[in-house]
């Protein structure tokens, strides 16, 4: 029963990476392709793993996954926050059917 | 028009999906193990996405859109590691999936800052 469990969640983690990557395949823009690639890939990786957990159970393997659970959860926005600040800082330029750009409002305010 | 053919693009990638999960294809992976047929396609899948992210980094118009591939790759591969886990019966698949987790975090780190072209000791 608890296989079963498992494997349907490695199934929700396997749909969540793939639509991730056709996101980061088909979007028009950096910052579109990484808000849509790295939340829905963290989410798909966390699930993953957690079904590898109910799958080996509380062997050493087990309590190994549910550590890089929150490595993951930890680790991976604050990546995408700092690829983000650094393409806008480098001057990559937004879509051009953007509609608000408040980084840049607030630079400019600031300065 | 160009609803139908997001809608015609989402029907065919769900098809093709679902027809991987549950047709039997070829796989070469570890076919003697009990449960590996449903790991092997969930594998065959991922493989597909990876090469979703390696079309980005070598595709990519930008520099961003290159580091944003490497990062997702890394992802992808600690996931990739967590099924082998399962489907070889080997603990330190786990181990080599925590150290990819860290070493790809602070590779990114250290790109993102190098693209912001200020030095690593801010």
């Amino acid at each position: 029963m608890i296989d079963i469990l498992g494997f349907t969640l490695i199934g929700i983690g396997l749909a969540f990476n793939v639509f991730g990557c056709v996101g980061l395949f088909r979007l028009p823009d950096v910052y579109n392709r990484l808000q849509a690639a790295t939340k829905c890939v963290t989410m798909g990786t966390c699930s993953i793993l957690l079904g590898v957990f109910l799958i080996v159970g509380f062997v050493a393997a087990g309590m190994k996954a549910l550590l890089c659970i929150v490595f993951l959860v930890l680790t991976a926005p604050v990546a995408a926050h700092a690829i983000a600040r650094g393409a806008h800082r480098s001057g990559v330029a937004l879509w051009s059917n953007s509609v608000v750009d408040q980084y840049a409002e607030d630079q400019e305010g600031k300065i | 028009m160009k609803t139908i053919r997001w809608m015609t693009g989402s029907i065919v990638l769900i098809g093709l999906i679902v027809a991987t999960l549950f047709y039997p294809l070829p796989f070469w992976f570890f076919p003697e193990l009990p449960q590996a047929s449903f790991l092997g396609r969930v594998m065959f899948i991922l493989l597909l996405a990876a090469g979703l992210c390696l079309y980005r980094i070598t595709r990519g118009p930008t520099s961003a859109d290159r580091i944003v591939g490497v990062d997702i790759l890394g992802i992808l591969i600690v996931a990739f590691c967590a099924l082998l886990t399962i489907s070889t019966g080997r603990d330190w698949y786990m181990d080599i999936a925590i150290a990819w987790a860290l070493q790809s975090f602070i590779s990114t780190l250290a790109l993102a800052k190098y693209l912001e072209g200020k030095g690593l000791e801010e």
